[in-house]
């Protein structure tokens, strides 16, 4: 097996007396889908923003992002050039176009000519089906148009690693499924992506590796068939009853 | 003696006219350049209170209770009448300039620090983690943004310095209201009080409808 991409080891996050991350650990392999599931407060979303250090962490836990230690510094640029992220909310820049949205990191970040940028942003808007609204604004696209911009946004600086936090759960239902197709072909070029999310249909269908979270700690991890199908923790089959049964 | 003639006197408005028109220019040269001696100062304040530490931030933050709290008559007076007692001695302009630019730049330093806390966090996350740099963070991303939530309360504050200009009349500045006294003491006429009035609408009113425009047009965009 090939060193992991990813590797987190004993991550841990309190605010104040409230601890949301009990020491973590987990290894994410290059070109592995991981989809992590749990009830509402688990850590989810901390656990991935960690990753790229939008969250801080104790200092005596560590997360290496192939070969740069994740920690507040210089490297922070490298490895955030490397992991790309989209949000449940999209954040796509409001004041630019949505070429722009795409072009601004690789020639801000890579110095990439604009040329080149406008390019790979023209690419990337056709694999994710926006190409004819790349001049409009953001705020004159639906929310699953938006959120298929937020993802080659991310892709234009030619991550490693792509973290997904929710991508669909502020979507009306029937935009649910154009981001979870382009989401689909992703997975399948060899790009690493953890993918916090409520839809075990794609988790199912997608994932290499489910994770599941609760109270701060991983439960349980598996394939998805052992997870959905022959889930091992007491609690991990009654997050999977209460989410599957409405 | 009708009311007409009283107030709409003609011939004493044309008389008192240019030595208005004088006073207007006075006006606008203490109120342009208190504007952008202010947003300058207000600018530079806001940063610091951005970035800087947790004293410097106190500090900022006191000078701006303090020139948002103070009546600026008061601080107009003191400026003028008592500094010199120190040796401090500004003519009538800069004691005006002086006493509008300090007020200013708390005004506008807090309507920039609301500028920037509006833009939502996420977007500074986002543009976190896309690895862009805090410099091409602010200057791509949140000023940008920024600049438009802060344009009708900027403007805003320019009205409100424009109109307070006429207390530098108060320090024998001739400016438009000084102007308009003297010439209503000259010709024992208040025609030209009137006629100042008038100035200062056409100067402020356009501005007013401005911002009321801009305000409709930010709270449409956000709905
Ligand atoms: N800034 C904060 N201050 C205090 N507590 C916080 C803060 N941010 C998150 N928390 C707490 O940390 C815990 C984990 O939050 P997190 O957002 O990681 O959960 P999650 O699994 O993503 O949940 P959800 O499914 O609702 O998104 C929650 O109990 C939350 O209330
Ligand atoms: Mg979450």
């Amino acid at each position: 097996m090939k060193a992991p991409l990813i590797k987190i080891k004993n991550l841990r996050k309190a605010y104040g007396n409230f601890t949301v991350l009990h020491g973590i650990d987990l290894e994410i392999a290059q070109g592995e889908v991981v989809c992590v599931v749990g009830p509402s407060g688990s850590g989810k979303s901390t656990l991935i923003r960690c990753i790229n250090h939008l969250e801080p962490f104790e200092n005596d836990g560590e997360i290496i992002v192939d070969g740069i230690p994740v920690r507040p510094g210089r490297d922070l640029a490298d490895v955030r050039a490397e992991v790309g992220m989209v949000f449940q909310s999209f954040n796509l820049f409001p004041h630019m176009t949505v070429l722009r949205n795409v072009m601004l990191a690789p020639i801000r970040v890579r110095g990439m000519s604009e040329a080149d940028a406008e390019k790979r942003a023209r690419d990337l808007l056709d694999r994710v089906g926006i190409s004819v609204q790349a001049e409009k604004y953001p705020g004159q696209l639906s929310g699953g148009q938006q959120q298929r911009v937020a993802i080659a946004r991310a892709l234009a600086m030619e991550p490693k690693v792509l973290l997904f936090d929710e991508p669909t759960s502020a979507l009306d239902p029937e935009m649910v499924g154009e981001v979870l197709d382009v989401m689909k072909k992703l997975a399948g070029t060899g790009v690493t992506m953890v993918v916090v999310t409520h839809e075990m249909g794609f988790a199912r269908q997608v994932a290499d590796r489910v994770l599941f979270m609760d109270g701060g700690n991983i439960i349980e991890a598996g394939t998805p068939t052992e997870i959905f199908d022959a889930p091992k923790e007491e609690r991990t089959r009654n997050f999977l009853h209460a989410v599957l049964d409405h | 003696m009708d009311l007409f003639s009283t107030f709409f006197n003609i011939p004493v408005l044309v008389a008192s006219l240019p030595q208005l028109l004088n006073g207007l220019l006075v006006t606008i040269g203490i109120g342009v350049t208190s504007i952008i001696a202010g947003l300058i100062g207000g600018l530079f304040l806001a940063v610091l209170r951005l970035y800087a530490g947790p004293v410097t931030n106190a500090l900022v933050r006191g000078y701006i209770d303090i020139f948002r709290s103070i009546p600026l008559l008061v601080l107009l007076i003191i400026v003028y009448y008592a500094l010199p007692f120190v040796g401090i001695r500004l003519s009538p302009f800069f004691s005006a300039v002086t006493a509008l630019t300090l007020v200013s730049a708390a005004y506008t330093a807090e309507i920039f620090r609301a500028g920037i806390e509006a833009i939502p966090k996420g977007q500074f996350e986002a543009s976190a983690a896309l690895g862009l740099s805090s410099r091409y963070t602010m200057t791509d991303v949140i000023l940008p943004q920024a600049i438009r939530i802060v344009i009708p309360p900027l403007t805003n504050n320019c009205i409100n310095v424009l109109k307070d200009t006429a207390l530098a009349s108060v320090v024998a500045m001739p400016d438009l209201l000084k102007q308009a006294t003297q010439a209503q003491a000259l010709s024992a006429n208040p025609t030209p009080l009137i006629g100042a009035a008038v100035i200062y609408l056409l100067l402020l009113l356009p501005m007013v409808r401005f911002v009321a425009r801009l305000e409709k047009r930010f709270s449409r965009g956000r709905s």
